[in-house]
């Protein structure tokens, strides 16, 4: 019954977030902002985490595939194939629930407690689509180029330890190139869309029904990740039954 | 004008106002005053839509308020202030941008009209040195200051302010008091003040009104107050020190 109490008020909320703007210059305005503090300030974190996963999957696979039956170039072919369809999407997601949630369940929700939304209620202005849709717009249009940019990174993180002497680089390059499919980066890019979209929504709701003092919106914070983190495996699953 | 009839509000069927009916009149400042947990401010968040009563009719000027769809409801929002007991200013904007949010949101006016405008705004509440400042840059009553530029600033007709001077020292709170008193002569708006503070009511009170276990206890002005023959009222007021040497005089 919990479960479905907070599902109704969940989906009322998304009802009165994408209801029509009160003005859509504010709310460029304010999208362009969440762009910046939640897309381009999670880069750095990205390209750290994505290079030394790529480096750690390349010396892996370097160990596991350490046999003569098996070409080298294939370790650079596992590492494209491991960063490109699961890591880049799934993995960096989680992560970013974990940044971007937080923040966005700790904001809305201290907004909460100090009556910031209600002061933006009682000025007539629509508080919900106001808060939480210009960062669901802002992470569904750059998440999927975090995750683009976390592909290339993690490749380069493999390339990096290659010329280290885990391997020839010529040979992770020849893998990198061996067979490419474009619809694993369509998939890859699909999914990392839902996850932003949930990431979003999810700490945005936690965050706007928040209530009590500071310990109730950590609460609140804390859990906007486990549950953004749950959905977003569920829909991992559902995403890859529907796309393979 | 703000009436309200009978109303009733109730949380976890716990009864926080009891049948309360009160008319708030226009040009004055109206306060509304009780003890911590009495339910003046869920009366006053009743007032002003934050809550919705159980029963009972709220009226702004003419109009029903009760009555009235989300939408319509909207076009009197627009004519409220509300001046919230942390000044409830957006964190990440500044003193500026808080002023001018109303402006953004529910005006066509150019930049320059804008500009001038949260400048006059700021003017008046003496704020106009500090426009770029954010909120945690603040004093406790420069905060409060900003949010009554932030509440004046679409000319509101109603004023509301929940404990506006809780946590200055009694000089500024002095200064915020007499700053929303002439801004309601001055604008001719109805103001409603939620306060706890006997400074205020002495200074200001142009009508008070006494809530007392959610019920409407007493009504009356501040020269009525000193010498109202009633027990829990009397209890209230000559807690404090400054109400007693006012008596005595």
């Amino acid at each position: 019954m919990k479960f479905l109490e907070t599902l109704g008020r969940y989906c009322i909320l998304m009802g009165k977030v994408f209801s029509r703007p009160e003005k859509w210059g504010i709310y460029y305005r304010r999208t362009i902002a969440e762009l910046d503090q939640l897309g381009v300030g999670s880069m750095a974190l990205t390209a750290i985490i994505s290079v030394f996963i790529g480096a750690v999957i390349t010396i892996q696979m370097a160990i596991t595939l350490d046999t003569p039956f098996i070409p080298q170039m294939m370790i650079g072919y596992a590492t494209k194939e491991t960063m490109i369809l699961e890591f880049s999407s799934t993995v960096i997601a989680i992560i970013l629930a974990g940044k971007v949630g937080s923040n966005i369940a700790s904001e809305i929700g201290t907004m909460r407690i100090t009556e910031q939304i209600d002061a933006l209620e009682i000025m007539g202005v629509n508080s919900a689509a106001y808060l939480i849709l210009p960062k669901i717009i802002a992470t569904m249009i750059f998440f999927p180029f975090l995750a683009a940019f976390s592909m290339i990174v993690g490749m380069f993180g493999g390339f990096l330890v290659a010329r280290m002497g885990v391997m020839l680089p010529s040979d992770y390059i020849d893998g990198l190139l061996y067979y490419f499919d474009s619809y694993e980066i369509t998939y890859s890019l699909v999914k990392m869309t839902v996850f932003a979209f949930l990431i979003t929504s999810i700490s945005g709701f936690y965050g706007y029904y928040a209530k009590g003092n500071s310990l109730e919106v950590g609460r609140a914070s804390t859990t906007a990740v486990v549950v953004s983190s749950i959905m977003i495996m569920i829909f991992n699953l559902l995403l890859t039954q529907l796309m393979r | 004008m703000i009436k309200c009839e009978n109303i009733f509000k109730s949380f976890e069927g716990r009864t926080v106002l009891n049948d309360i009916s009160v008319t708030f009149e226009t040009g004055k400042t109206n306060l509304i005053i009780g003890r911590s947990g009495s339910g003046k401010t869920v009366l006053l968040k009743t007032l002003v839509g934050l809550h919705e009563p159980d029963e009972g009719e709220i009226y702004f000027d003419d109009t029903c308020y009760t009555k009235l769809s989300f939408k319509q409801r909207k076009a009197i929002r627009k004519d409220i202030g509300m001046i919230f007991q942390g000044g409830a200013l957006i964190d990440a904007s500044t003193v500026y941008e808080n002023v001018k949010l109303p402006l953004d949101l529910f005006t066509e006016q150019s930049e320059a009209e804008k500009r001038e405008r949260v400048e006059f705004c700021l003017e008046r509440v003496e704020l106009s040195h500090a426009p770029h400042l954010y909120p945690s840059e603040l004093s406790g009553g420069m905060i409060k200051r900003a949010a009554i530029a932030r509440a004046i600033v679409l000319n509101p007709r109603y004023l509301f302010c929940d404990e506006p001077n809780s946590g200055l020292d009694p000089q500024t709170s002095i200064v915020i008091d007499n700053l929303i008193q002439s801004i309601t002569r001055e604008y001719n708006i109805t103001t409603i003040i939620n306060t706890h503070d006997m400074n205020s009511v002495m200074e200001i009170g142009e009508k008070i009104v006494y809530i007392h276990t959610g019920y409407k206890w007493w009504e009356g002005t501040k020269e009525d107050i000193l010498y109202a023959d009633n027990k829990e009222l009397n209890d209230f007021v000559f807690a404090s020190a400054m109400a007693k040497r006012a008596r005595g005089k």
